[in-house]
């Protein structure tokens, strides 16, 4: 059939259009990469990468400056070990039970709720991690620090309870039947079906699940800034304050930093760091649920 | 006792923590809720709704943030529901299986993991420095029009993915072309579920605060952006104007915060009557997307 030409100049238009929309995803992808170097460039004119990665001490708004991100990368990485600590079993638990024990009906009750678990907006979670868990922390542990990277890691890991449940389920739903009949058929129980058969064929969807919450916790700000403190140490223990690189940003962010300064890239630097950690955890999950994927369709 | 009677107990022993794991989460909301609830109900008034921010806390509202919320919205949703759902459309209608496709593809998969700070840190060099829009409400709108576009174009994707493809047989077979087919047949009928991940995305980012603070947006805003519409005694009377979404502003989870980080008892009241607000709004749009996704499971 042929079209009449105006027709035809439309539909190619529309599609040109509709490309366009896709394709600024890709340029949103282009301005991070660059924005991020270009303003990361210009702090490693001053500060050796070496000294960045060495240095111990964090402390660009003062006067004897040192630039070492080892600070506020223990504790992003100390506040996401204590999230995931709590997310991990829980999520998975909640995850066994939601898919080989509970009734459909039951799940269809408690999927939605835990989904409004997600949705709560991460600065509300801050005010419950500094006004209600750590006075209970406080009652509990003598000596912790007003500020502290357990109460903020205890609410970051609730905060993504659902996100672990929810994926892993996914994965434990889509394993085959016949392998779990096969199971029953040789006469056993539900939880030796659900850890000796589903759970090892799920693995690398749960794999998955759990590196995207690590991810996750890694980029969350509002919490840690919040509730954790905000002084940069180089500390494992959970009772003290900590600074994460998020909060760090947040920081800088709050006052008013001139453009074309060394405060101001290193927000950047921080921001590039950040970018690094997060995109390599979800390219690795990216390609475990590919491969996942692959096996059972 | 026998193995059989052991894997029995096992059994039962693993249905209760199973079921208080997935309890936990939900316990430790109402937890939250009660606590918010019981700290800030009592600030609630006419009075906070409609005052700016103060340094005397009972004295203090939320009218900046609401207002600013409410502008910020309007912005992303302008920018990023046409964008999104025509992204969807091309790559789940039109893209053919090529590098370009599978390219974009793993770019929107990407994005949906990058921290919403860095995002913040993007508008702040483009929007805000490079196209010199500072910390008005377009750069902010902007930014988290950016930040939700992948939860929009996923769950287009997955509505458009839903809808069997003999209506566009159908359709194609009485000699609609491609796009009135997608736009008369296929959209329509992916609607109601594109309509759940718009509001889902929006609800997301309502409660934003990181990539917001990032571009600057200021604490404590005694104004309200410029009204679009405004009326002079002398002519032509009714006055229209942008200026608004060039003038700074804050927003509900940034004067929220601003009172939390406060050591005053009077702020902390304040933010949890703020949390109680922006919970209502959040958790009202939640409801209403899984209510219409429940209602939508339809089975072609």
């Amino acid at each position: 059939m042929k079209l009449a030409g105006s027709t035809k100049f439309k539909e190619k238009l529309i599609e040109r259009l509709l490309l366009s929309c896709s394709l600024l995803s890709v340029f949103t992808t282009f301005g991070i990469i660059w924005v991020l170097l270009s303003e990361s460039i210009g702090f490693f004119k001053h500060v050796s990468i070496f000294s960045f990665l060495t240095d111990t001490q964090w402390t660009p708004l003062f006067t004897d400056k040192h630039y070492g991100i080892l600070p506020l990368l223990s504790g992003t990485l100390l506040t996401t070990f204590i999230a995931i600590l709590v997310a991990v079993p829980l999520g998975l638990a909640s995850a066994v039970y939601l898919s080989e024990y509970a009734s459909p009906k039951a799940r269809n009750i408690i999927k939605p709720l835990m989904e409004i678990l997600a949705g709560v907006p991460t600065v509300v979670y801050g005010y419950f991690a500094l006004l209600f868990v750590t006075p209970i922390l406080k009652v509990l542990i003598p000596g912790i620090s007003g500020f502290n990277a357990l109460s903020a890691g205890l609410v970051m890991g609730v905060m993504i309870i659902p996100m672990v449940s929810s994926l892993s389920e996914d994965a434990m739903h889509a394993v085959p039947m016949g392998l779990k009949e096969g199971a029953y058929a040789l006469g056993s129980h539900k939880l030796q079906v659900a850890f000796r058969i589903v759970f090892p064929a799920a693995l690398s969807g749960i794999t998955a699940a759990v590196i995207l919450a690590v991810s996750r916790a890694i980029g969350e700000t509002m919490i840690v800034a919040i509730a954790a403190g905000q002084q940069p140490n180089l500390t494992a223990n959970p009772l003290v304050p900590v600074m994460t690189i998020t909060a760090y940003i947040v920081q800088v962010s709050l006052g008013d930093t001139p453009h074309g300064t060394i405060e101001y890239q290193t927000i950047f630097v921080c921001g590039l760091t950040l970018f690094l950690l997060t995109f390599i955890l979800n390219v690795i999950s990216f390609k475990l649920r590919k491969h996942f994927q692959e096996v059972y369709d | 006792m026998t193995k059989n009677q052991w894997s029995k107990i096992n059994d039962r022993i693993f249905q209760v923590v199973g079921l208080s794991a997935t309890f936990f989460g939900l316990a430790v909301l109402a937890a939250l809720l009660i606590d918010v609830f019981t700290d800030g109900f009592g600030r609630l008034s006419w009075q906070f709704i409609t005052s700016y921010p103060s340094r005397k806390p009972e004295q203090a509202g939320i009218l900046a943030a609401w207002v600013g919320t409410v502008w910020v919205m309007l912005t992303t949703a302008l920018f990023a529901i046409p964008i999104g759902i025509g992204s969807g459309i091309y790559l789940e209608e039109y893209a053919r299986k090529n590098r370009m496709t599978n390219f974009i593809e793993i770019n929107i998969a990407n994005l949906a993991g990058v921290p919403s700070i860095i995002y913040g840190l993007l508008g702040l060099a483009i929007f805000a420095r490079a196209m010199k829009l500072d910390r008005g409400v377009i750069t902010g709108g902007m930014t988290l029009g950016l930040l939700v576009l992948p939860i929009i174009i996923l769950s287009t994707r997955e509505a458009l993915r839903a809808v069997p493809s003999s209506i566009r047989e159908a359709s194609l077979a009485l000699g609609a072309t491609k796009w009135q087919t997608v736009r008369y047949q296929v959209l329509p009928a992916a609607l109601a579920n594109i309509m759940t991940g718009i509001i889902l995305a929006m609800s997301r980012a309502i409660g934003e605060t990181a990539p917001l603070i990032a571009i600057g947006a200021l604490t404590y805003i005694p104004f309200l952006p410029t009204s679009p519409v405004s009326v002079s005694k002398s002519a032509p009377f009714v006055n229209f104007s942008l200026q608004g979404f060039l003038d700074p502003f804050t927003v509900l989870p940034i004067q929220v915060f601003n009172w939390v980080s406060r050591p005053q008892k009077g702020f902390l009241i304040n933010a949890a009557a703020g949390i109680i607000v922006l919970l209502v709004i959040t958790l009202f749009m939640n409801a209403i997307a899984i209510y219409i996704r429940q209602k939508n499971q339809k089975r072609w």
